[in-house]
């Protein structure tokens, strides 16, 4: 994690905030709220901080409260550090129903952490979530932007395996392309 | 082999591409509509067309854009319902992924239908990528003339933008969405005011579902009474089922209504059968919320007559005996299945996902987890299955949004039909006996 980072967009990162506030009418643009708290979380380290969520507040000009409420609420958001590779692991019925408590039981052993942790070295953090719209190729995990999907334990060793060589943070945004 | 009408270029490679789809007859609707039709004719049309919302309640769709307040003067919006988050339903994700154009195709067409100039397509923030690829087609229909002003040539003009939630099931009931929309926590409205006079901004505001907004493609280029002429009475053209669990080929199928359960389930155009071999024991139909079947009465109705895929043959014997086809999320569970446990996982996703504005459902969905829970450890108590059925019927219809009932019914469905196993699991309370569950 980079050290004392300036909680501050780049100036692409801000570009793209204003075109995103532009996407809505004069006076609504707390409509941005959402799709710029992602990209905080992608620029920030993967989560929200008080700092980052009173950024997001300045940019918009609204106040931190407003910010909170919203982070809060949506299970998107981290309010705390999260590891480099955030493993969220769908526990609904249809994941169940093919076997995603195996799944969630093999990741605990093999990284020797519960749901809700991070291992030591700060690369993986479990956490289980509700159906994510992959049902019918479950059981899946999704990590940042990426589901995998169709798990077995021998595919999630070798996924944990990649992931630790390429030691990136994994991000739901993949990229600040937005359409005009 | 059944009509396909959303999918019918599905394997066509780069259907993903403006160029492609445009090729393959794309767009179309949009050159119809506005060359040479008025608004008001394009809603009839979908009025004649019989269409229901695909998004889980079957409204009809014409009749809900022919709320529209036309008069108050306010600027009109299209919201697209893309949020899908009821388990069991990946449908809309299939088509946005695969078929991006004809949701932005249809957002085109039906914006012009309600006089909406700005739209916007609010996807749940999981399916960032599937944004992503929204964007791209977007930025495809604009480079192309399709969006922005004049388009075509004509007085019409129209923004679409892609607006990402950030995980929440409940930014999926329209009114939640549309606070979310406005950078809000998603908190239901009370109703009314409905979103057709006052939605979005205070706007008039329709909310559509992914597939309702695709099928109106499909009805202006082929007429309202044309497709009307597929499914079954009141259950007209096709649908998207997303098929999951214990079958030997999950994935989405577009089917005409009508069609069989039976052919669905075993048929290998469909889901191919029940996996390794088992015998079926239950089919939750149309999403979580929807009451479960046991296999006779999935097969067939408490009549003994066939029980189709269309809105009446699964309502067939209300809540008693029948079900719903909701979203079309359809979940099979072969013989081996723990009815307590599949409940479970519904009861804890509803409680994770009630916005905890009515106490009914807020502390009711935490007492059937928690009850659920302590039963799946074997310490529960015969009593505990009454006490489960009153906390659903005290939850049922004493709540702001219809959350409540989603948690409430699936509870009463599962025990209704299988009491039994509650009442088994309720005596297993002994250490031998106990279960394995994981409750993570
Ligand atoms: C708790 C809850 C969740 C819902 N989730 C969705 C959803 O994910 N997608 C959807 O299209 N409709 C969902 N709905 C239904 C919407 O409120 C609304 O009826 C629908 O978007 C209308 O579109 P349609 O008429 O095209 O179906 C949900 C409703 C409730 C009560
Ligand atoms: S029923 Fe549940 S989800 Fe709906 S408004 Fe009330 S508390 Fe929120
Ligand atoms: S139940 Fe896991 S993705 Fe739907």
């Amino acid at each position: 994690m980079a050290e004392n980072k300036a909680i501050e967009f780049s100036s692409d990162t801000l570009a793209v905030a204003k075109k995103i506030i532009a996407r809505y009418p004069e006076g609504k643009h707390k409509s941005a709220l959402i799709p710029i708290l992602h990209l905080a979380q992608t620029e920030f380290d993967g989560w929200l901080s008080v700092e980052a969520m009173d950024y997001v507040a300045s940019v918009l000009n609204i106040k931190p409260i407003e910010v909170y409420e919203v982070v809060t609420f949506y299970s998107m958001f981290n309010t705390k550090p999260v590891g480099k590779c955030l493993l969220e692991v769908c526990q609904t019925s249809s994941c169940w129903l093919r076997g995603s408590d195996e799944i969630i039981n093999h990741i605990k052993k093999k990284l020797n952490i519960e749901v809700g942790e991070t291992t030591a070295d700060g690369m993986f953090t479990l956490k289980t979530v509700e159906c994510l719209g992959s049902c019918g190729t479950a059981p899946m995990l999704q990590c940042g932007g990426d589901f995998h999907e169709n798990l077995t334990t021998e595919k999630l060793d070798s996924l944990l395996e990649k992931m630790k060589i390429k030691n990136e943070r994994s991000t739901y945004l993949k990229s600040l392309n937005l359409s005009s | 082999m059944g009509k396909k009408l959303l999918l019918e270029h599905i394997n066509e490679p780069g259907i993903q591409s403006f160029e492609v789809y445009r090729k393959k007859g794309g767009y179309a609707s949009v050159e119809k509509a506005l060359k040479t039709m008025k608004p008001d004719d394009v809603t009839e049309e979908v009025k004649r067309s019989g269409l229901r919302g695909r998004g889980g309640a079957g409204f009809p769709t014409g009749m809900k854009w022919s709320f529209i307040d036309k008069k108050s003067g306010k600027p009109r919006y299209l919201v697209c319902n893309a949020d899908e988050s009821e388990p069991g339903t990946f449908k809309d994700r299939y088509l946005m992924e695969h078929i991006p154009h004809i949701l932005i195709e249809g957002m085109i067409t039906s914006s012009y239908a309600l006089g909406a100039n700005t739209s916007y397509i609010y996807i749940r923030g999981e399916y960032m990528y599937v944004a992503q690829i929204l964007e791209r087609a977007i930025d495809e229909a604009y480079a192309n003339g399709f969006l922005g002003d004049h388009i075509l040539g004509t007085d019409y003009s129209l923004n679409l933008y892609v607006h990402v939630g950030a995980g929440a099931y409940i930014c999926g009931e329209e009114t939640a969405l549309l606070e979310s929309l406005e950078g809000k926590r998603g908190n239901p409205r009370l109703k009314p005011p409905f979103p057709a006079v006052a939605g979005l901004y205070s706007c008039p505001t329709v909310v559509n579902n992914v597939e309702t907004i695709a099928a109106v493609v499909p009805i202006v280029n082929l007429g309202g009474d044309e497709y009307a002429k597929i499914g079954v009475g009141r259950s007209t053209g096709t649908k998207l089922i997303s098929a999951s669990g214990h079958i030997n080929k999950p994935g989405v199928y577009e089917i005409e209504l009508g069609l069989p359960v039976e052919e669905f389930i075993f048929s290998e155009e469909y889901c191919g059968g029940v996996w390794k071999e088992r015998r079926l024991k239950a089919v939750v139909a149309g999403g979580s919320s929807v009451p479960i079947l046991p296999a006779g009465l999935i097969l067939t109705t408490a009549k003994g007559e066939p029980r189709l895929m269309t809105y009446e043959s699964l309502a067939d014997g209300g809540f008693v005996t029948g079900t719903m086809l909701g979203s079309g999320g359809f979940i099979v569970m072969d013989e081996t299945t723990n009815i307590v446990q599949n409940l479970f996982t519904f009861t804890r996703f509803y409680r994770h996902e009630s916005c905890g504005q009515c106490s009914p459902c807020r502390e009711g969905t935490a007492w059937m987890e928690k009850i659920l829970h302590r039963l799946l450890q074997g310490k529960g108590k015969k009593t505990d299955i009454d006490i489960l059925v009153n906390a659903a019927k005290n939850i049922e219809g004493n709540t702001i949004c219809p959350l409540g009932d989603a948690a409430a019914w699936p509870v009463a469905a599962a025990i209704r039909h299988f009491r039994k196993e509650f009442e088994e699991i309720a005596e297993s309370t002994t250490e031998g006996k106990k279960l394995e569950i994981a409750t993570h």
